[in-house]
């Protein structure tokens, strides 16, 4: 992002009281996915049946256009396992509505790889958490970084250039920076760090996986240095308090300029935060998206001016502007104090005088659970799978 | 590069502009990139590029003054960096 200089206030000041549509928005179309990791931020795994149906999807996208939201992250659960998903990337597109979305890889077939190759205004996310299989796979499952090197592979042989190699920053591949580089490099990707957030399953391994302080520190010069080159998504904003801001818009957009729409229309502040104290409507109420966004009691409160609370007397609260709401509410420390990652440690002590087990659970949980027992239940991913690769 | 608003310019064809009280926002779907246009004016300016014969007289019909006018040529400069605006025959 960059922006351009005229006459004109802070336009961080702009994008805290709000902006009339996001910027852009992250829509996950099911919570369907055939990997299980280990933080899945949304804790998919099995299709919730009152998902938003292909008609009301292309509702919601109508209503996209009309808001000019220029272009929505797509995933999930993993998004191509839903039948209609090329026909809503297309309705998408052809409406003005530019389409990025993640995927594990799985049903990028050269064939899709092609199709993605041809267009300008669909872009797509490889994901992976390690830069060997062995540090992959821990986190997301046997035979996924193969999977995902394969996906790389093809959409590289078809031409596609930029597409974007996606990383969550952990314990265990923070030292593999420079191989995810050399990775993304190799097939002609733009790499994409993000932070570990303690949200849906990633709550449970969060203590384990998080990058150490040491770590976050080695992260942050690491990504200083590559600049522009390495995209983060705005993510490690709360590291500013080092000292030079990451590029990007340094503020948590939570209800400012982004938020989610989950499988079944619930709007929430932001990806991250899939829990009822950040639900600000639903896209099948009355008014729809732009109304949920426009008039939820959550989001014109989160637009009013913040005091920074026990962060207010900090010299750098400027800068990190107390860091990322949902590490703070899913670790279980108050929303109005330091980041549980502050980059000047103020969160450990909060940190280890908690008591986890008091931190906040999403209900909202499609995590697969063991195989049925009895023949009259219907696996609930059995409609999906008959999408045969290479339909496309 | 320095702009030359002698010369006609338009909005790249891949380019959506969105209007927001601070000024507007620009989406470049080829690219991916956005940009913050910080005021109404240079909205102003970038919409009605294609429609005059230079930089310079586009400037003019929005209402940008002589001494404004180095503010909005860096403005425009760094959009046409970024390929949000390009140069095109007269």
């Amino acid at each position: 992002m960059s922006a351009v200089a005229a006459p004109a206030g802070r336009l961080v000041d702009h994008f805290e009281t709000g902006l009339d549509a996001p910027i852009c928005l992250t829509w996950e179309l099911t919570y369907a996915c055939n990997l299980a990791c280990v933080h899945c931020l949304s804790s998919s795994g099995r299709r919730d049946p009152r998902e938003l149906s292909t008609g009301e999807c292309k509702a919601v996208i109508d209503e996209l256009q009309r808001m000019q939201v220029f272009y929505v992250n797509v995933g999930g659960g993993e998004p191509t396992v839903r039948r209609d998903f090329w026909e809503l990337v297309d309705y998408a597109t052809a409406h003005d509505v530019g389409v990025k979305f993640s995927t594990n890889g799985s049903r990028i077939t050269p064939q899709i790889a092609h199709r993605l190759a041809v267009s300008d205004y669909v872009d797509v996310q490889i994901s992976l958490d390690g830069a060997t299989a062995q540090v992959n796979d821990i986190v997301r499952g046997p035979g996924s970084y193969a999977t995902a090197m394969r996906a790389m592979e093809r959409l590289a042989e078809a031409g596609l250039a930029g597409f974007k190699l996606s990383v969550v920053v952990t314990r265990h591949n923070v030292s593999q920076l420079d191989a995810f580089k050399a990775i993304a490099d190799r097939y002609g990707a733009q790499l994409r760090l993000t932070r570990l957030r303690p949200s849906g399953r990633g709550a449970d391994v969060w203590d384990e996986l998080h990058p150490t302080a040491a770590q976050q520190r080695a992260l942050y010069d690491w990504l200083l240095a590559r600049g522009e080159d390495v995209l983060t998504g705005d993510s490690f904003f709360h590291l500013a308090a080092y000292g030079d801001p990451l590029p990007g818009l340094n503020l948590c957009g939570a209800g400012r300029v982004v938020c989610l729409i989950d499988p079944v229309g619930d709007v929430y502040a932001c990806p991250f935060a899939i829990h009822d104290a950040f639900l600000a409507g639903n896209v099948r109420d009355e008014g729809g998206f732009r109304r949920v966004w426009r008039e939820s009691e959550l989001f014109l409160d989160l637009r009013r001016p913040q005091t920074g609370g026990a962060c207010a007397s900090c010299g750098f609260y400027d800068s990190c502007r107390g860091g990322c709401m949902a590490a703070k509410f899913f670790t279980g420390l108050p929303l109005d104090g330091p980041d549980p990652e502050c980059a000047l440690g103020h969160g450990e002590p909060l940190l280890s005088a908690r008591d986890p087990s008091g931190a906040p659970r999403s209900s909202v949980d499609h995590s697969r659970r063991p195989p049925p027992q009895r023949s009259c239940d219907e696996d609930p991913l059995a409609d999906y799978w008959r999408v045969v690769d290479g339909e496309h | 590069m320095a702009i030359d608003l002698e010369r006609a310019w338009t909005l790249h064809d891949q380019v959506a502009l969105r209007p927001e009280p601070f000024g507007a926002l620009a989406y470049h779907f080829g690219t991916r990139r956005l940009s913050f246009l910080k005021s109404r004016k240079l909205l102003d300016v970038v919409r009605c590029l294609g429609e005059h014969a230079s930089g310079r007289a586009a400037c003019a019909a929005a209402g940008v003054s002589e001494g404004e006018l180095p503010a909005y040529a860096r403005a425009l400069e760094t959009l046409a960096v970024s390929g949000m605006i390009r140069e095109r025959a007269k």
